[in-house]
């Protein structure tokens, strides 16, 4: 029985850390058809800024709470700017033409980026450590859950819904999701596609940073931590659906029960799991699982 | 026919020159080539991939079935010939590519690229878990023998960099061919309009799966060879990382034409080699900057470049396009 | 969008020139001059990526201060002596990222095309199998150092390769010796283990050692996390609903620290203790967040386990006056590497009466010789004389808090006869077979 809760519990973590990390990837994916490979850089420099920036507010002894908005500013003033800077100074460059040079000019950014971070950062690893004490833990029964990983949890919740109320709600919602079922009608219906792709991105940057921000006090903070990140996202946004919200949160909830159960009881196939799930999804539903069918140019 | 033979004398005169230039070549570039010229076969089979719209991120599964069959054949099956070991790799991932083609033919785009890049790692997962075979660590490829015969010491290195060269050029001939052939032809309007195709009563999918089938045999051909030149196998061969390499040198190339496999995959492990030499700490920094600076100023690949020095040689009329 | 790029023509010129001068950048690299004075010496080690923090760097770091202070006669005896037997080392260092056939290939060029005299390095055990054949091949000699697979030298008798580090065996034979003896009456234990070969060999090794020296523990758990995973919390809501009384791993650095956060503050290590046979390497960055009472193996008698000597107080007060951190076990695997080395030649020089020795004079001094090192003595003694052998050292951990620094209580030292194979015994079959011809007292 406590098999089975800790199951649902370990699931459901590891589902919002791969909401958090693909969220971004399928915001750019869906408005752009960019498979952004830097998101995986977005990831790993929100990680950097908020180890040493929120490391150092908690050496200081400010207020808790604060630490924890530091976290988000921090990630969004991160996106802000590596967003700008890639989708003004380099990929506009490359619009209109093939999508797979697309994919291989944000390749060669993240390459660039990643010895940028050595450069910046040093090769040694950081750690951020005060959130996960400060969250303290909630025992149910021999097992015992940590309260950052239910605030993760909480989080993901939020920012999923957040989304979709900004998708569905807005008027920003509304041209982004024009923009994503139909650039062209979009950009006759007069709207401006170039301001929506940057504006796209930067939101893209800034949830991508979100996500390293956020997962930095659970792991160790150092060199390659970004390529990790890269495959899993791209999986779960291939699960979903290109640019689908929905899709990309039930993919990682389908993907983290999986794993959870594999971890469990079955350790020896933990490895194949989110592959396994990515293909067999694929082959039932081969656009992912929230694409609307779209109709076929002549 | 005129058509045909330039670029096959031009192709076959580089080839003589560059076998024989080897004998005076220092060992460690006759290596280097040798290993470029196996990975430029997976590119080739990439090339006909793309111009048929397609960019799969899983050949690495191709290539690493290629390799292990070199490797476990030349291990435990007791045989040493390279031909034997070669012809095993070719059909083995010939029939991978044939099953999984049924498979793959179906999806397009980037669901085309995640279910081929799945279908690697789970041969990667299988890998690793494999402890029998070295796990990550993987295991050593002892040197072939050439019909009977064992070259010795430095020999065996260009005797092996001339059987690569022999089959990169029959492979280069039998694509080139292929393109000018109508199936070959059909690529591109596959990539542009299927239904149009359907219409006129050609199967894409069956197109497809037959580009599927080529390709995979080209890159267990050049997983096998790769695994000659470095003698080991590791299953990091089927990884994503080394796909994405494949398609990293694809897109350099450029799918214009068949050559550009070849030089742009020695063009990149020649770039890799120095960046690792002048700049042990950045190269990364340093081949993102080459590779954006390629795709900025030769969007077509380099072997675009092969296109221009024809025009302006005046060998080729400005807009044909290959 | 595309006015502000030169003209076609002019990209052309821009791009020839770009690639042109990549290319000059190789010919004067390749083209220089071989000295014949002093000794070239290539260190690779992980320059970049996730293992630079945890291996290469302390690795490369102990290769430049050796490295300088052997050139400038620095170093305690008997390592007095100017560079190798008075020539100076001359270093290239080169970065170990990357697949096996960039590591194979690099290899190559620091052999064929750069010269060196002596290849030193390699951290994973994968690049370790790779180069051992093609430096058989090249005739170069090599020193592997921290790479721990027995393979190397069991697979294949070796003649120009030789590792001074001890494999990997003796860690867990250790650990295991040492866990049965704090532990009474184990009649549980689980694992968590990196997914690739080490942590399968290691898991594998301890599994081994448990059977022969307590057959009646079972294993209740074995988790193998993808390497780098980061994310543990399925993993350690297993472990906490367990019944292990010990766990076993081979973690090491980023996946050790992130491990023990999460563990920690779910009160994973408070309930079951841990036993890192690798853990050494992360104590210094983690200090007070290692919990009390866990089992830490430094791979060898390093750092905490070090044997008192003048040359161990020189190289790590040397150390943290350069790099302002503690040396932890790679860079004194580094330090045993190039001693032995250093041993080798100086001896061979010897022999010759002062002339500068070639690689087959190496060589033969290199076999089966015993030398001091910052640590304890290495004797050359498996794999027909190129395989090292020490003792080695257990402890359990101890965060000192008045002094705020890590300390290391109950210290088990284990004799080299005793935690390493016999010669010409394959380190699989020794551990299947009860661990026959161990010498412990």
């Amino acid at each position: 029985m406590l098999t089975a809760f800790a199951i649902l519990t370990d699931g459901l973590v590891y589902a919002a850390y791969l909401f958090l990390i693909a969220i971004g990837l399928t915001l750019i994916f869906g408005v752009m058809r960019i498979l952004n490979v830097t998101h995986g850089s977005f990831y790993a420099f929100g990680a950097y800024g908020s180890a040493i920036a929120v490391g150092i507010y908690f050496d200081r002894g400010f207020p808790a709470a604060g630490g924890f908005l530091l976290m988000v500013l921090v990630a969004m003033v991160i996106g802000l700017g590596l967003g700008l800077i890639l989708e003004r100074g380099l990929l506009r460059l490359f619009y209109g033409k093939d999508e797979v040079i697309v994919v291989l000019v944000t390749y060669a950014a993240f390459l660039i980026l990643e010895d940028v971070i050595k450069l910046i950062w040093g090769p040694n690893s950081y750690a951020l450590y005060q959130p996960l004490a400060l969250a303290g833990t909630i025992d149910v029964g021999s097992l015992v859950l940590s309260g950052y990983d239910i605030g993760l949890i909480v989080f993901a919740s939020l920012l999923a819904i957040g989304a979709s109320f900004a998708l569905k709600r807005t008027r920003w919602g509304h041209l982004l999701t024009v923009v994503i079922f139909d650039r062209e009608i979009a950009a006759a219906l007069g709207i401006n596609v170039t301001a929506v792709y940057t504006i796209t991105f930067v939101i893209g940057a800034m949830l991508g940073a979100l996500g390293g921000a956020v997962m930095a006090p659970k792991i160790a903070v150092t060199l390659g931590i970004g390529v990790e990140v890269i495959v899993l996202a791209f999986a779960v946004v291939a699960i979903g659906g290109m640019g689908s919200i929905g899709g990309a949160l039930l993919g990682a909830l389908i993907v983290g029960e999986c794993r959870a159960a594999a971890v469990h009881l079955v350790p020896q196939i933990e490895l194949f799991v989110i592959y396994a799930v990515m293909a067999l999804v694929l082959i039932f539903r081969p656009q992912g699982l929230f694409t609307r069918i779209a109709p076929r140019k002549i | 026919m005129t058509m045909v033979s330039r670029p096959v004398l031009f192709g076959a005169l580089a080839l003589i020159i560059v076998a024989v230039v080897a004998l005076a070549l220092p060992s460690w570039l006759v290596s280097l080539t040798t290993l470029a010229f196996a990975n430029a076969l997976v590119v080739l089979g990439l090339i006909i991939l793309w111009r048929a719209g397609l960019v799969p991120f899983g050949q690495a599964l191709f290539y690493a079935i290629g390799a292990y069959a070199v490797a476990l054949i030349d291990r435990y099956g007791g045989m040493h010939d390279v031909f034997v070991l070669i012809t095993a790799a070719a059909v083995l991932s010939a029939f991978a590519a044939f099953l999984t083609g049924f498979l793959l033919a179906r999806y397009r785009e980037i669901f085309f690229a995640m279910l081929s890049l799945a279908m690697s790692m789970i041969l990667y997962g299988a890998l690793v878990k494999t402890e029998t075979l070295g796990s990550t660590d993987g295991f050593h490829v002892e040197a072939p023998t050439y019909l009977g015969y064992a070259p010795q010491g430095a020999m065996h290195l260009l005797v092996l960099f001339w059987l690569v060269l022999a089959f990169s050029a029959a492979s280069a001939l039998l694509v080139f061919l292929y393109f000018r052939s109508v199936a070959g032809a059909l690529a591109v309007p596959v990539r542009d309009s299927e239904i149009r195709l359907e219409f006129l009563g050609v199967s894409v999918n069956g197109l497809i799966h037959l580009n599927l089938v080529i390709s995979g045999t080209l890159a267990g051909i050049g997983g096998a060879f790769a695994a000659l030149s470095i003698e080991h196998v590791d299953p990091n061969m089927a990884y994503w990382t080394t796909s994405g390499g494949f398609v990293f040198v694809t897109i350099l190339a450029g799918a214009g034409s068949v050559a550009a496999a070849f030089v742009g995959s020695f063009v990149f492990e020649f770039l890799k080699s120095i960046a690792y030499d002048i700049l042990p700490g950045t190269w990364q920094i340093f081949l993102g900057a080459v590779l954006l600076v390629t795709i900025l100023f030769l969007p077509e690949g380099l072997g675009s470049l092969f296109g221009r020095l024809r025009q302006r040689l005046n060998l080729k009329p400005a807009n044909v396009s290959s | 969008m595309r006015q502000h790029l030169p003209h076609p023509e002019n990209r052309l010129t821009i791009t020839f020139a770009a690639w042109f001068l990549g290319l000059l950048a190789l010919t004067t690299t390749g083209a220089r001059a071989e000295q014949p004075a002093p000794v070239k010496i290539g260190f690779v080690t992980f320059l970049t990526g996730p293992a630079a923090a945890p291996f290469g760097i302390p690795d490369h770091n102990a290769a430049e201060l050796l490295v300088e202070s052997l050139n400038a006669g620095q170093v305690p005896a008997p390592y007095a002596q100017v560079g190798l037997g008075g020539a100076k080392i001359e270093a290239k260092f080169l970065d170990e990222a990357g697949s096996a056939s960039d590591v194979v290939t690099q290899f190559r060029n620091l052999a064929e095309r750069d010269h060196v005299d002596v290849v030193v390095g390699y951290v994973s055990s994968g690049n370790c199998l790779a180069v051992t054949p093609v430096a058989e091949e090249l005739k170069q000699l090599t020193v592997l150092d921290i790479c721990g697979t027995p393979r190397v030298f069991e697979e294949k008798p070796r003649h120009y390769v030789f590792r001074v580090n001890p494999h990997a065996t003796m860690d867990n034979v250790s650990t295991a010796k040492y866990a049965l003896a704090k532990f009474k009456d184990v009649s549980v234990y689980s694992g968590i283990n990196q997914n690739y070969a080490w942590g399968q060999d290691s898991w594998r090794d301890f599994r081994l050692v448990m059977k022969d020296l307590d057959p009646k523990a079972t294993v209740d758990k074995e988790l193998f996390p993808k390497l780098f995973a980061g994310e543990y919390g399925a993993e350690i809501s297993t472990l906490l609903t367990s019944n292990a009384q010990f766990i076993h791993s081979s973690f090491y650095d980023g996946d050790l620290e992130a491990f023990i956060y999460q563990a920690a503050a779910r009160g994973l290590p408070q309930r079951i203790p841990l036993v890192l046979t690798t853990g050494e390497s992360s104590l210094w960055r983690l200090g007070a967040k290692v919990p009390d009472g866990t089992v830490i193996g430094a791979r060898g008698p390093h750092t905490f386990f070090a044997h008192e000597s003048a040359l161990n107080v020189w190289f790590h007060k040397a150390y943290v006056d350069r790099f302002k951190e503690q040396p932890i076990y790679p860079a004194y695997d580094f330090a045993q590497s190039l001693f032995g080395l250093k041993t080798a030649w100086e001896k061979a020089q010897a022999k010759k009466g002062g002339g500068r020795p070639t690689t087959e004079e190496v060589i033969a001094a290199f076999e089966g010789i015993s030398f001091p090192t910052p640590s304890t003595t290495v004797q050359m003694a498996l794999g027909n004389g190129h395989q090292g052998i020490s003792d080695t050292a257990v402890g359990t951990y101890k965060f000192d808090k008045a002094e705020s620094r890590p300390e290391m209580v109950d210290i088990v030292r284990y004799s080299a006869a005793c935690v390493n194979p016999p010669a010409d015994v394959n380190s699989i079959a020794w551990l299947e077979g009860g661990m026959k011809g161990a010498k412990c007292d």
